[in-house]
Order: structure tokens, then C-alpha cells, then sequence
């Protein structure tokens, strides 16, 4: 709104390489290309570090040389989002509207609401955008849709709301054609690779769980006659280690690779599966002289980590719903912690086998 | 993704076609198919496909549709056991009354 004060998002961070000058001052101008820096920051956050901190400033950003006439596109200040954005746009110029999602991505955050009407609203009048195109759309990403209302934005803005495509990887068709996209670029899915990608962030997240079941496993393992054993703590340690560990790899990389070919909607029911394969694993490695209750402990908590860090996975999927996952848990977690329980019972008690 | 479907008996989403006035607005927005264009108004074409991410709901200018929407993220759903707070995705913060999993 022509009067108010116009907020810009700063120079001194490292992706912004000058500016530009338009009838609401200067705009920070970012390349279309990415740099080493941009490539081994996103594939750290794929890993988990810095995730919740990898941001960039919320605000306007000019890619090429825009004009009034350049469309405006917008996007998450998740800054593996803003890439995935810019890195399509070469020989393009356009506007990047940044809203500030807290470091969160486009889905994520429309769930939340802070990719929002009122979001869309105030950063439109902050950018100052009105006086500087003169077309009044925004591109939003189809994926923002949860928490933005279209018809909302355009009663309460003036600027009309037009769905992108659900992958950035669609833009420049999606740009080419009049901002027209096809029924199969308004299509999420769940790819081998997007599955790939996310497995790092989810191994990760239950590696400490699984160190600490491990942990602990070690420790009971030295229970038995005579109170406490180190030695025999020692001598069960390799199956007290391998089957919390096992179950994460079950449970958080081979049901998300497998997912297609596991059999069953449940997530957890998948995760039995992948929990099955790998049991086999661990029963053809352990040793020849492991009695049968640290080996069906092991089998249990294999089956019961695998399953429930599978269920986990649900959150990471595209096409899982609210109340579909509190259905699997209702079935599903009785089960699980039965079997979790079976093999603390059954360790405990091999102690004295 | 014809070869991955959820659970789909308990899906909340509702469509009131007398109130469509063909906007497509839902068309739009829908990441699943779940609605299409027949004639001049929308239909309901594959409900169980619905994840209740309530995007149709919230584009929907005619009340046309509801949808219990949320996340499906059992880290979240275990989460929000213990804060008592609405069942969402990522980080805690001073505002934000979910504490998600590694989903986002």
C-alpha cells in the first residue's frame, strides 16, 4: 500500500549478488544458479544439521532483470525451498516473494498456518508489490493451499492467488504456458528418490534411540545368576547392539525404499515386513551357541522397533491423513509395545539360560 | 502413486455438490485427483485418495466442503499426547503448540 513502510530482506547474506531499483526502492537480487555453498548446505539439512536454523530473510528478491510485468513467485523461507524455487529460473526473470515460515517448508508450514492468508496479505503489503507490478497475481505453490484461502487473498489483497505446480521442477512449463499447469503437474507423488532423500533425516532421528536401547540391552545383558556378570554382559553384547540398530535400519531405510513392494496400507504393518527380512539377517549371523531367549528377544524387538519406526515414516510421506494414522496407532501400537515388553522379559530372563 | 493407497474408511472429507458453483477452485488444489471437473460443478471422484490436508476446504468460497483436516504424522499425534496441544509438524517454538518428528 502506496504510504506504508516497505520492509527488504538484507544484502549481507552469502546468495545475494546486488540489487535492483524499482518504484519501491531497491530489491535484493539473487542468482539463479547454485553455489557449492547452497549445494552442501541443503545436503547437510538432508542429514539434519542446521535444519531448523537454514533460513533465509523473508521479503522481495529479484531473479534476472524483472519488471511489472515479471511474474511473482513465492515460497517458504526454508532455504533448501528457496533453492529448489531459484534453481529453476535460469535465463528467467521474476520476483521471489519470501514468506517467513519460520525455517519451515511450503507443506509443513501451510498445516501450521504460517504459510498463511494473513501471511500472504501483510508480505504482499510489506514488499511494497502493488506499486511494483502492475498484474496483481502471485504464483503461489499448490502445496500452500492448507493454509491459504485463494479467494481470501484476493478479497483481502487485490492480488489474485494463481496455484503453481506442486514441484518446482514444473515451473518454467508451467510459466511457459500462461501459468496453466496439467492435471499430472497438480499431482504430488512419492518416488523411489523422494523416499531416498529422506531417509538420512529419519535414520538419524532414531539413531539415539536405537544407541540407547542398545545401551541398556548391554547393561541388562550382564543380569543373571549371581546378580551381575560383566563377562557374560560382554559376551550377549553383540546381539544387545545389533538388534536395536537393526530395527532402525528396518524400521527408517528399508521400509521407506520397500514401501511400494511391502504388502498393506499400515505403515507398521510394512515395517513387520522389513522387521522380518532383517531378523533373518540377525538369525543367520548370531552366533551358533545364542540361546533361543536372546534370540526370539531379539526377534521381538526387531519386529516391534521395525514396525513402530516405520509408523514414524508416516509423517514423511505425501499421502498419509490424520485420521487414517490414528487408526493405524490404535491398531498398531498395542502390538508394539507388547513385543517391545516380550523382549525385555525374554533378555532379562536369558541371563539365567 | 496407484500403487500407494492409506487406510481409507475413515476419511472425514465431505462434498455437498448443491452448493458447487464450479470455481475449481478444489480441482486446483487437491494433491491427489481426489476431485474433478464434470459438466459445470465439481465431483467427488476418489475420496480415499483424501490425506485431509484440508486444502479444498480452506479454497472452497461456497461451504461446499469439510474436512476434519490434519496431519497424518504419528510423531506428531504421539507429540501432541503429551504437550495436550493441536496435533502439527516441526519444531517447538514459543507460538507453536505442536513438536513434530523428523517430518518437516
Amino acid at each position: 500500500m502506496p504510504g506504508s513502510k516497505v520492509e527488504r530482506p538484507r544484502l549481507d547474506q552469502p546468495f545475494v549478488t546486488g540489487s535492483i531499483d524499482t518504484p519501491a526502492g531497491s530489491v535484493p537480487v539473487v542468482p539463479a544458479a547454485l553455489t557449492w555453498s547452497d549445494r552442501i548446505g541443503g545436503c547437510a539439512v538432508r542429514w539434519g544439521i542446521g535444519r531448523y536454523t537454514y533460513t533465509v530473510d523473508p521479503g522481495l528478491y529479484a531473479v534476472g532483470s524483472p519488471d511489472g510485468t515479471s511474474p511473482v513467485l513465492v515460497t517458504a523461507n526454508y532455504k533448501l525451498s528457496f533453492d529448489a524455487l531459484r534453481r529453476e529460473l535460469p535465463g528467467r526473470s521474476a520476483w521471489v516473494l519470501v514468506f517467513d515460515t519460520r525455517g519451515i517448508n511450503v507443506w509443513c508450514a501451510a498445516g501450521k498456518r504460517t504459510f498463511g492468508t494473513d501471511e500472504v496479505v501483510a508480505r504482499v503489503q510489506k514488499a511494497g508489490l502493488s506499486l511494483i507490478v502492475s498484474h496483481q497475481t502471485l504464483v503461489l505453490p499448490q502445496l500452500g493451499a492448507p493454509g491459504v484461502s485463494a479467494p481470501e487473498v484476493r478479497r483481502r489483497s487485490g492480488f489474485r492467488a494463481v496455484w503453481g505446480p506442486v514441484r518446482a521442477a514444473d515451473l518454467p512449463a508451467f510459466l511457459d504456458s500462461g501459468l496453466r499447469a496439467t492435471p499430472e503437474m497438480r499431482r504430488v507423488r512419492f518416488t523411489t528418490y523422494d523416499r531416498l532423500v529422506l531417509v538420512p533425516v529419519e535414520f538419524v532421528g532414531s539413531l539415539g534411540i536405537g544407541v540407547g536401547a542398545a545401551a541398556a540391552s548391554t547393561l541388562a545383558g550382564g543380569i543373571g545368576p549371581g546378580w551381575y556378570s560383566v563377562p557374560r554382559a560382554l559376551a550377549r553384547a553383540p546381539l544387545a547392539v545389533a538388534a536395536p540398530l537393526t530395527a532402525v535400519v528396518a524400521g527408517t531405510l528399508v521400509t521407506p525404499l520397500l514401501l511400494p513392494w511391502l504388502r498393506g496400507r499400515m505403515f507398521s504393518a510394512k515395517g513387520l515386513q522389513a522387521g522380518m527380512l532383517a531378523s533373518i539377517a540377525v538369525l543367520l549371523l548370531a552366533p551358533a551357541a545364542t540361546g533361543w531367549p536372546d534370540l526370539l528377544a531379539a526377534v521381538a524387538l526387531i519386529l516391534a522397533g521395525a514396525s513402530f519406526g516405520a509408523m514414524n515414516f508416516t509423517g514423511a510421506s505425501t499421502y498419509t491423513s490424520l485420521h487414517g494414522v490414528e487408526k493405524e496407532m490404535h491398531l498398531a501400537m498395542p502390538w508394539q509395545i507388547a513385543g517391545a515388553a516380550i523382549a525385555t522379559l525374554l533378555w532379562i530372563g536369558g541371563g539365567w539360560w | 502413486m496407484a500403487d500407494l493407497r492409506y487406510i481409507d474408511d475413515v476419511i472425514t472429507l465431505e462434498f455437498d455438490v448443491e452448493k458447487c458453483t464450479g470455481c475449481q477452485q478444489c480441482t486446483w488444489v487437491c494433491p491427489h485427483g481426489v476431485f474433478v471437473m464434470e459438466g459445470n460443478r465439481a465431483r467427488l471422484v476418489d475420496r480415499g485418495a483424501c490425506m485431509e490436508c484440508g486444502a479444498c476446504e480452506r479454497n472452497c468460497a461456497f461451504d461446499a466442503i469439510h474436512v476434519q483436516s490434519g496431519v497424518g504424522c504419528a510423531a506428531a499425534i504421539i507429540a501432541s499426547w503429551f504437550n495436550r496441544g493441536e496435533v502439527a509438524c516441526g519444531p517447538a517454538d514459543e507460538n507453536a503448540s505442536g513438536t513434530g518428528g523428523g517430518c518437516c
